[in-house]
Formats: C-alpha cells, structure tokens, sequence
C-alpha cells in the first residue's frame, strides 16, 4: 500500500494479503516515512481487512509503539463490524491502538477537517 | 507455486458423526500458502451459507490454526470438510503437522502464553470462535487441531 502525505499526516492502509515479510517491510517503511517527514500523525486505514487474526492485532500494536516512540500519533480507521467482533472473541484489544470509525474521523481526530466547499464537492464519494 | 487441492466428494469425517459432503485438502508449507488456505476457507463457508460474522470467525479461527502449523510445527496440511447434519450444515478444519507437538496442551490454550513471539491468543481464540474444538498430539508427534462451526438453522 502507498503512502501519501497530507501536511504532518502520513495516509496508508493494510490489505488482506499481509504476509511476515510485507508486514515487517511495511513498518520499516513507515517508520522511515515518518523520521524523514517529522510526521505527528498517522492514519492507518483498515476498511479492506476482511480478518484481523493475532499476527495482524500484533503488526498494528507494534507500529503503534514504534510510531509513538517517534512522536507520531497512529490511528486505525475503518475497522469493519464483524472483524471488531472477531477480535474481542479472540481476545484481543489493541490495548493502547486509537481507532476511529471511519478514515474521515480518523483524519478530524488528527487535525484534519473537510472544509465546506469539499464537502460538496465530494458528495456521495465516500473516501475509503 | 501453484497448488491444487485434493478433492474427495464424500470424504470420511474425522472424530464427527455427521456426513461430509465436500472435503478438500491443501498444503500448509509456505507463506502463500496461509492466505490460500484462507480464501479457500472464506469460499467453503459461503459455500454452507453462513453469515458475514461467521465466516469471519472461521476464517479467522483458519489463519490461527494454519499459521501455527507453519510456525511451530514446520509446515502440515489444512482439510476443510462441509458438513451435513439434520437442522444444520457446517464447516470442519483439521489441521495438521508432524512438528513437536505441545508439550502441555493446557497451558497452550491459556491466553498470552506463547513459547515464540505471537500474542498467544491464537489457540484459546481458535477454540472460542468454533462451536467444536478438539486437539490431539500423538505420541510419535505432531499435532493434529480439528474444529467445527454449525449454522444455526
Ligand atoms: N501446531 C503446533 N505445533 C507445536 N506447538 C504449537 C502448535 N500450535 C500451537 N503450539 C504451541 O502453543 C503455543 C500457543 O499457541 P497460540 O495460542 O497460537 O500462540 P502463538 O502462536 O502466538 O505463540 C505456541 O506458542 C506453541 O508453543
Ligand atoms: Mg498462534
């Protein structure tokens, strides 16, 4: 998955596909990103995760730590229902990860906010 | 690599009562392989009409299951058999390695025990998303992880 910067923020998502080595090449990049950049935020969008099983709870809490340790403040948005539900029965709770809804609240949490005019300008075209 | 699985069309249940109607079989050996095994999980629970929350819990409870086969017990095999049983139909996976075995099965299923890195929330979590949970490490070694899930109509 790319990653876009707006501003401090630093925008990516997690797919599926997440393997030991992707999932290590990812937080090393993002790490990288975020030193480079002097990012204070990251938002992580996990709309496309069909499951989050213990290797992924652990991808996302170990960026989490790392990202924080370097000043920047992880959100992961977009978490789909049946996978919240999922996860608790497995008995993880992403101690310490901040979530939000959706990428658009997770961005506001972060400092970003649509502005009127591209509200309705992107009307109907829900950002994910 | 590209694998094809073994299909049986009325193959033998293993440790259940009720009738398999489709039973296939894959590889658990390499990283490509969990995800196939995954997707090939996700369609066998579409397959048996289960809804969007019970095909996430089996297809989680299938990554924890292969993945521990990959890790701790070096590679095995994945059987996914879909079930028949008068008021309901079901999905079982049976996992299978020739690794270590677990030394003390108890403490293995207790969350946040893991002899490497994991969280250790893979096999007590494993049995909470199933309906059936058996495991099963004979004394040659290997382990052999059998669960089920029911629909419930
Ligand atoms: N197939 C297996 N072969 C050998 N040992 C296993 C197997 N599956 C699980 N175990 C043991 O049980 C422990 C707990 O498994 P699990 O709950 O999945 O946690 P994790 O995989 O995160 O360590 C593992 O750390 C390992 O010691
Ligand atoms: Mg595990």
């Amino acid at each position: 998955m790319p990653i876009l910067r707006l501003g401090d923020v630093l925008v990516t998502g997690l797919l599926d596909e997440l393997d030991d080595r992707s999932a290590m090449a990812f937080v090393d990049e993002l790490t990288e990103r975020i030193t480079r950049e002097a990012a204070t935020g990251v938002l992580i969008d996990i709309s496309r995760l069909e499951i989050i099983d213990s290797f992924v709870a652990r991808t996302l809490s170990e960026l989490t730590t790392t990202a924080r340790l370097l000043g920047a403040r992880v959100i992961v948005a977009g978490m789909r229902p049946p996978v919240a539900i999922t996860l608790v029965e497995l008995g993880l709770k992403l101690h310490g990860v901040e979530t939000a809804l959706n990428a658009e609240a997770g961005m506001a949490a972060l400092g970003w906010y649509r502005t009127r005019s591209s509200r309705e300008g992107s009307r109907g075209d829900d950002a994910s | 690599m590209v694998t094809t699985p073994r299909e049986t069309p009325a193959g033998r249940g293993w440790g259940g009562a009720a009738a398999a109607e489709h039973r296939t079989e894959y590889p658990v050996r390499t990283e490509e392989d969990l995800l196939e095994a995954r997707h090939a999980v996700r369609a066998a629970t579409l397959e048996t009409g289960f809804g969007l929350v019970d095909q996430t819990r089996v297809v989680t409870a299938a990554s924890e299951l292969v993945r521990n086969a990959y890790i701790h017990g070096g590679g095995g095999t994945l059987v996914i058999e879909r079930l028949r049983r008068p008021g309901g139909r079901g999905v079982r996976l049976t996992v299978s390695d020739a690794g270590p075995g677990i030394a003390n099965v108890d403490a293995a299923l207790a969350d946040g025990f893991s002899t490497g890195s994991g969280l250790g929330h893979g096999l007590g979590g494993a049995r909470r998303l199933m309906h059936e949970f058996r495991i099963d490490c004979p004394p040659g070694g290997g382990t052999i992880v059998c669960v089920t899930r029911w629909t419930s109509g």
